[in-house]
């Protein structure tokens, strides 16, 4: 089926979004899988309509109720990435999860902002230079050659299936993480905690905390899941560090993606966050307006 | 001014050979983030008259893009007196792009 729009994420933004795409009779799923910053949220005292203030787990709960009352598809699958596919003219997307493949007209990214971000030395300096967050854009420059994935997630597991065929050998590299069960002739995995990713011009080696080393041409990053700069970098939307570049229509530098929340930056407030997903849904709203 | 084809057989004459700035973007058909970025680039090239702009194909100039040291597409560089002095990786905005050209 090919739905209207499909938002990623169930919190404030994606929710305020779905209510407003349901009610203008568009055909709506919200996918999410990682837990929102708001259910991790104590209590709210600071929004409108609650005198005593609400813990952030029930509001977050109660807006997921309140979209499915309305008819909105609520899924709890892991998205691992997006697809542009044009078709008369117009942007599809196809989004591939860990259970099944969706399509849709619009796409809302409402993911908030990843928590478990790689934060290991010499990833940063050595970005664009052995170090990739895009295994199907940039395994073309590794064929033949040693690579690294660093991950231990379906995610994870998704960027070495893009690599396997392309590169003599991949090692995914938990960082610590429990193994994942994967076998490939040409797979290696290695869970010791990783201290530095080294190399003068480009990545040479990765250094473990037990200062054993591994020769490797490119290191892939894959920790968690695909967050809103993983799927960005993919799609090619334009991003800021690693919040996605909207305008006030909550458009991104592609047609028919759409993004609000958190992961766009700014205030990171639960008011803020209704009020970009609402804006974004009416954006789409008038988007599909123009293509039908 | 209109976005010149590079490859290994032009790249000296038009690229290194020249004493301004030459901003060169280095993509693939097959990677969604450089059609994003193609526009952009398009745009640059008819706004900035005086400056030339070039794409390299990486699948058919591997040696380029081996050259340059580009490990992830789109990069885009600017060259200068034949050194590239500027790269960014990946989509990155037109005016950040339009700064490094003044």
């Amino acid at each position: 089926m090919l739905y209207d729009v499909i938002i990623i994420g169930a919190g404030p933004a994606g929710i305020s979004a779905s209510l407003y795409t349901k009610r203008a009779n568009l055909s709506t799923l919200i996918l999410y899988f990682e837990k929102s910053s708001l259910e991790q949220a104590n209590m709210i005292e600071n929004y409108y309509g609650f005198e005593n203030g609400i813990d952030g787990k029930s509001l977050y709960e109660i807006g997921i109720k309140q979209a499915k009352k309305l008819g909105v598809e609520v899924e709890k699958e892991e998205l691992l990435k997006i697809e542009i596919d044009i078709k008369e003219g117009k942007n599809v997307f196809i989004l591939t999860t860990t259970k099944k493949q969706y399509m849709a007209k619009a796409v809302i990214i409402a993911t908030g902002t990843k928590k478990n971000k790689v934060k290991i030395k010499g990833v940063k300096n050595l970005e664009g230079k052995g170090i990739s967050y895009c295994a199907i854009c940039d395994g073309f420059f590794y064929r033949n050659q040693d690579v690294a994935v660093i991950g231990s997630g379906n995610y994870a597991l998704s960027e070495t299936n893009d690599l396997i065929n392309i590169a003599k050998t991949v090692t995914i590299l938990t960082n610590g993480e429990k193994a994942p069960e994967f076998r490939a002739e040409n797979v290696n995995i290695i869970t010791k905690p990783i201290e530095e990713i080294k190399g003068e011009n480009k990545v040479e080696e990765v250094v473990f905390n037990d200062n054993s080393r591994l020769k490797t041409s490119g290191v892939f990053i894959a920790q968690g899941t695909a967050g809103s700069t993983e799927i960005a970098k993919k799609l090619g939307i334009l991003l800021n560090g690693d919040k996605i570049v909207v305008n006030d229509k909550m458009e991104t530098n592609i047609k028919g993606i759409y993004a609000c929340g958190d992961c766009t930056g700014g205030i990171l407030q639960v008011s803020t966050a209704v009020s970009k997903g609402t804006v974004a849904a009416l954006s789409v709203i008038q988007y599909l307006k123009t293509q039908s | 001014m209109s976005v010149l084809k590079l490859g290994t057989d032009n790249f000296e004459e038009e690229v290194l050979k020249d004493n301004n700035k030459v901003l060169v973007d280095f993509y693939a058909d097959w990677c969604g983030p450089c059609r994003m970025m193609s526009p952009i680039i398009d745009e640059i090239a008819e706004e900035k008259t005086g400056i030339k702009v070039g794409k390299v194909n990486v699948d058919d100039n591997q040696e380029l893009a081996v050259k340059y040291n580009v490990m992830s597409i789109p990069t885009i560089m600017i060259f200068e007196n034949g050194i590239p002095k500027k790269t960014f990786i990946g989509v990155t905005d037109k005016n950040e792009i339009l700064e490094q050209l003044n």
